[in-house]
């Protein structure tokens, strides 16, 4: 009974989802019918649907975008897992700042960043080359909110002080307690903060499209103005994604996960 | 001692110097440069670019900006707020909250582009609706393409505000002990009496907080407009991209700074807003 209380239940509850369910699955549902239309009216196409392969501007673009996602994943572990292991065992002092930076880029909202990076990226683009996957530094600001609530959420949920102390003692030095005591034990905010950067990074498009790179979406847009059919069945396809992405990861992590539901301010559309 | 308390102190915070160095370069330079750009001119100090944003056009979008953000905020916070009352009576970890959760995360965080193209298959000329609507003898959907102006932008924004509201407001509503309302209504409350005066005014700060946050979030949207509106700049986000991208136009270099500026300082009030109630809210949500 307890979780009961305070919402309703039964026919009334299943008679005010209707107007909801309708309102957020027609358009997804047009999505579905309208990426498989022909062009006479008549009958049903996969055209669109194929086109996600067999268009090589759309091809080259889903294989960037995954590799932006896979270089900011591995970037932003890289950069927040360590730090915030060391902050919990060596330097509390330091959880404060670390906490405001890492949330800070849900205040500044993307289209600020692309406007004032002008200067940096020249330095990038100096050292790395004229390449879209150097914009895999500027997304692992992106995906720091999600990713730290991810990971501080499995740090609270363990004893990481004790945990190290006994490693230690028993000789193991700070790499290995690191990547071998501590990192197991948080590997489902790991694994959040990996999916949830995912979504976020397949899903960009503001930063892409003002810093003049061809990702996933500027693609979609561009493909637009031609051919609705494929933009439409890629959007689709995006968001389906998007989607198993996330109930896999609600399944993987089981039990209450926080993790899931984030308080965004969120990171694609801004 | 001194000595060695600090020798520790550095040699403590040197792990953490990379993650600094990363976050100065990518997150805190380009911030600086842009409240820098807007304000200085040739490498002297100005207040020009900040004095064009009064003119018209830019007031104007600003307006629109705020109109925009605010009507699908209240839309998008009442709504939302009914949608997590009503699936809140699930346990978290049922198939049905699962589901809902994870299509809230995905149109609220990761839409973007998808959800202009999913209104354009719906509502657009040759969408779904717009068919099956002029096929039974109905009104002309499509119109005049309102879809592309700021009317259409409500329409999508609502669509990804709604979702937004259940995620940010479903924590609040759980957090609404079973033995209040107990008490309550052992004192001989009514269901009425008990929501508007138990969990009425224990939900209002966080109620205007998700409204604070949603209003920040359509502000700063930018990837949904700017596919499904290509010319013109109705809002704020578009007007900074016209401004990035013509910036060989006389006088409107540097005009891009200034209006990311109006930007930084708009998001800022209403987070600081955000803040605050949120601080009210967790002295009993936890």
């Amino acid at each position: 009974m307890s979780a009961t209380s305070t919402g309703p239940t039964g026919w009334k509850r299943a008679l005010g989802l209707v107007p909801f369910a309708a309102f957020f699955f027609l358009p997804l549902y047009a999505m579905a019918d309208f990426s498989t239309r022909t062009i006479q009216g008549l009958g049903r196409t996969l055209n669109g649907w194929r086109n996600l392969i067999a268009d090589p501007q759309i091809y080259a673009a889903i294989l960037t975008s995954l590799g932006l996602a896979a270089l900011t994943v591995t970037l932003m572990l890289m950069l927040l897992v360590p730090t915030m292991i060391w902050v919990r065992l060596r330097a509390p002092w330091a959880t404060r700042i670390i906490e405001f930076l890492c949330l800070l880029p849900l205040t500044i909202p993307a289209l600020v960043i692309v406007v004032g990076m002008r200067d940096v990226y020249l330095w990038v683009v100096w050292i790395f080359g004229e390449s879209a996957l150097t914009l895999s530094f500027v997304y692992t600001i992106l995906v720091l909110p999600y990713a730290y609530r991810a990971i501080d959420g499995a740090l609270s949920s363990i004893d990481v002080k004790t945990l190290s102390e006994a490693a230690r003692s028993l000789g193991a030095g700070w790499g290995t307690t690191i990547a071998r005591i501590v990192v197991p034990n948080i590997w489902s905010g790991i694994l959040s903060a990996a999916f949830i950067s995912i979504a976020v990074v397949l899903g960009e498009y503001t930063i892409a499209s003002l810093a003049g790179y061809q990702n996933l979406q500027v693609v979609i847009v561009t493909i637009g103005k031609a051919d609705g059919m494929t933009a439409v069945a890629a959007s689709l396809a995006t968001l389906l994604f998007g989607f198993v992405l996330l109930l896999t990861l609600s399944v993987l992590t089981r039990g209450r996960s926080q993790t899931l539901t984030p308080e965004p301010l969120d990171g694609s559309h801004s | 001692m001194t000595m060695s308390f600090t020798r520790g102190s550095v040699r403590n915070a040197l792990p953490l110097v990379p993650f600094f160095i990363f976050l100065l370069i990518f997150l805190i330079i380009p911030t600086v440069s842009v409240v820098n750009g807007s304000i200085s001119q040739d490498g002297s100090y100005s207040l020009d670019k900040l004095a064009a944003l009064s003119d018209g056009a830019a007031m104007g979008a600003l307006l629109k900006s705020v109109l925009l953000s605010a009507v699908t905020a209240v839309i998008g916070a009442v709504l939302g707020a009914v949608l997590a009352w009503l699936i809140v009576s699930s346990p978290p970890t049922s198939v049905f909250r699962r589901v809902v959760t994870s299509i809230c995360s995905v149109l609220a965080q990761f839409g973007g582009v998808a959800l202009a193209f999913a209104f354009i298959a719906t509502i657009g000329y040759s969408g779904v609706l717009t068919a099956w609507s002029k096929s039974v003898g109905g009104p002309d959907l499509y119109g005049t393409g309102w879809l592309y102006s700021v009317t259409g932008l409500i329409l999508v924004y609502t669509y990804f505000q709604i979702p937004l509201m259940v995620i940010v407001f479903l924590p609040a509503l759980e957090g609404l002990r079973v033995q209040w309302r107990e008490a309550a209504v052992s004192l001989g409350a009514t269901s009425r009496q008990y929501w508007t005066q138990v969990a009425g005014p224990l939900l209002a700060p966080a109620f205007l907080g998700a409204t604070l946050l949603l209003f920040a979030n359509a502000f700063a949207a930018y990837a949904t407009a700017a596919a499904l509106v290509s010319q013109g700049n109705p809002i704020l986000p578009l007007m900074i991209r016209t401004a990035l991208t013509s910036e060989v136009v006389l006088g409107q270099a540097g005009f891009a700074y200034a209006l990311a500026f109006e930007m930084i300082i708009v998001v800022a009030i209403i987070m600081v807003g955000y803040g605050l109630l949120v601080r009210r809210t967790s002295r009993w949500l936890q």
